[in-house]
């Protein structure tokens, strides 16, 4: 009985390597380190340790000319690899299960969100993959076409930013419940961790703004071309919504049922609380977004702290029991 | 590690440059010299010989399993064709070379990242040149944040039984026993579906309710998954199994932008409880629970019309709520 270490594969990973390293040496003779480092996506220096097993691999027997000869001497000197006496490796295995169904799966969610000339694309290359014998592993993967909201407008939102061209959207502000309407100067699209982004200068705002696209409602691309306002990529990887409002620490009581919270929110601090509930604290941006989360939950979470947060939910809760007081 | 390069390269080598099948006795002396000539030296053998032999089958290599004799079938041999093993050749037309490059960067989760680099890897020894400059595309995000993912796609893919603490929310873990079939991912969430062992029954699990670490038990390839098994319409049976709800639903005008998205009818102007905004009709269709907690969400700003039992469950949750 094992549970699987954190998977260290290393004598197979390199296996792996070399049985692709060969190959792609059988069909260009001599090449630099460097070129065949980059060109198998290998660390130069580790190319250089596995040619040294290589080095000692042949076929059985046991005489010199049974192993595989690695020039040494080019190596060391010009770094150059050369490799004879290894025609049997002439060609890559085929692909294993893991790896097959690792690119049908990423091909198949490319296909999902994409346009028609594009799905047609991969259409084709999955078909080339499968007669290729990448099939038959991907039974046992399989991913869901995921609803991501938004998305629909990427071919669109794409077509602008080609352009150049300035747009007009409708965005949803879920904590406030809102939508309004913003003429925006649009620069890239990416993505932060979860969701896709439309980054742009926002003219309603007078600055530069991220847009989720799940809560782009709609987009038209206007005439105007954009502005030196809109040229400037900006660096995104850190820190978009650093210092756009203060958060509040709010520790809420979970039943078993509301459990699931803490798989999807970043939860602070974990203790546990009488009869199998939890305690966590959440960083709270907005209050009317941690209402809508204890109205989503509801009774399953209560409010331990801060009491003003407790006070206003049951407020929230007894005003909407009086509207169905009203209505039968 | 070098070591155990060399040996599983040889091994490699070996089966795959002899016709005949080559039998365990050949292939001990040939690459097993370490293991001494006893029970204990034998089993440590077997070990590593069925070690050797599933590290090479997840690098892609088949391995032919077949009778030494044509007279008598006790012992067998072991041999790799050229032509099962090998990757057939392909080529690709430039813009199937960028969505494959899209392809190498869609996976966040190690293994499969892993397994997509290896893949890429073999088709650049074959001369495939992956352009990884097309970048109007978003990749797509495939991820697997669930600790027990990795363990789940191992057992699948070595058709290895395993345990695990498996809790439901509201309820006690439980010890279950599973033969992984297949993982599936939907609505953002992995699954495992396999065969329960002792409740006997296709059964799905939740990945993210799989409590520490799940245990492989007993050899690779200790049972057979049923022939024509299609893993995503087991949890797609297994997972929704109720059906959906017609409901209506009023809404104060300028609010539920997200429920509003989702409708199926939307009447406008219609007379709502109070007066402090106007009000809308809305027509949904969904999963009862997902219903209930759509519109609790929107608080005083949207009122269940109907069906009844919608409506008496969203009441009895606010009534816990506002005392």
């Amino acid at each position: 009985m094992t549970t699987p270490r954190p998977v260290t594969h290393a004598a197979r990973e390199q296996v792996g390597r070399l049985l692709a390293l060969v190959p792609y040496l059988h069909q260009r003779g001599e090449v630099r380190v460097s070129e065949a480092a980059e060109a198998l996506g290998v660390d130069a220096a580790q190319l250089d340790k596995d040619l040294r097993v290589l080095f000692m691999c042949g076929l059985p027997g046991g005489f010199p000319d049974d192993l595989i000869n690695v020039d040494l001497d080019a190596l060391e000197g010009e770094g150059i690899i050369r490799v004879d006496n290894a025609d049997y490796l002439a060609r890559p295995v085929r692909f294993g299960p893991s790896e097959a169904a690792a690119l049908v799966v990423a091909l198949r969610a490319i296909e999902q969100s994409a346009s028609a000339e594009t799905r047609e694309v991969v259409e084709r290359t999955l078909a080339k993959l499968e007669a290729a014998g990448a099939a038959s592993a991907a039974q046992q993967i399989h991913v869901a076409a995921e609803v991501n909201p938004g998305e629909e407008l990427l071919p669109m939102l794409q077509g602008a930013l080609d352009q150049a061209r300035q747009l007009e959207i409708s965005y949803y502000v879920p904590s406030r419940d809102e939508q309004s309407t913003r003429v925006v100067e649009p620069r890239a699209i990416t993505r932060v961790g979860d969701a896709t982004y439309l980054d742009a200068w926002c003219h309603t705002a007078q600055g530069d703004r991220a847009f989720r696209l799940d809560r782009i409602l709609s987009a038209t691309e206007l005439p105007d071309a954009v502005s030196e306002l809109g040229a400037q990529p900006r660096d995104l990887s850190a820190g978009w919504f650093r210092g756009e409002g203060e958060t509040v620490a709010v520790t809420l009581r979970l039943s078993p049922e509301a459990q699931w919270i803490p798989e999807y929110y970043p939860v602070v601090v974990t203790a546990t609380g009488p009869g199998g509930t939890l305690d966590v604290t959440l960083d709270v941006a907005s209050e009317a977004w941690l209402q809508q989360l204890l109205f989503r939950v509801a009774p399953h979470a209560r409010v331990v702290a801060p009491e003003e947060f407790a006070e206003s939910f049951t407020a929230n809760a007894q005003a909407t029991l009086r509207l169905y007081e009203g209505t039968a | 590690m070098a070591e155990k390069s060399e040996r599983l390269l040889n091994l490699y080598i070996m089966l795959l440059a002899q016709t005949r099948f080559v039998s365990k006795q050949d292939i001990r002396r040939a690459h097993y010299g370490e293991y001494s000539d006893n029970t204990r030296g034998d089993e440590a053998f077997e070990k590593a010989f069925e070690r050797d032999k599933e590290d090479l089958r997840e690098l892609g290599v088949v391995i032919e399993v077949g009778s030494l004799d044509h007279y008598f079938d006790d012992e067998q041999g072991y041999r790799i064709s050229p032509d099962t093993s090998s990757l057939p050749e392909i080529r690709f037309e430039a813009d199937e070379a960028a969505v494959l490059g899209i392809a190498a960067r869609a996976w966040e989760q190690h293994t499969l990242a892993r397994a997509t680099t290896e893949a890429m890897r073999k088709l650049a020894a074959q001369g495939v040149e992956i352009d990884t400059s097309r970048l109007d595309l978003v990749p797509p995000s495939l991820r697997a944040e669930e600790p027990a993912f990795d363990a789940c796609w191992e057992a699948t893919q070595k058709r290895r039984e395993i345990a695990f603490d498996y809790r439901r929310p509201g309820q006690e873990a439980t010890r279950r026993r599973l033969q992984p079939w297949g993982v599936v991912r939907s609505s953002g969430r992995w699954y495992v579906v396999g065969h329960d062992v002792d409740r006997q029954a296709e059964r799905v699990f939740r990945l993210s309710r799989v409590r520490g670490k799940v245990t492989m038990l007993g050899k690779s390839g200790a049972y057979a998954v049923p022939p024509g098994t299609d893993v995503k319409a087991i949890a797609d049976q297994l997972v929704h199994t109720t059906p959906d709800i017609d409901a209506t639903v009023l809404v104060r005008q300028r609010a539920g932008v997200a429920l509003r998205r989702s409708a199926t009818s939307i009447e406008e102007d219609v007379t709502g409880p109070d007066a402090l905004s106007g009000w809308d009709r809305l027509g949904l269709t969904g999963q009862f629970r997902d219903l209930v907690n759509a519109v609790l969400s929107l608080g005083p700003s949207a009122l269940v019309e109907g069906p009844q039992e919608l409506r008496s469950d969203v009441l009895a949750r606010l009534t816990e709520v506002a005392r």
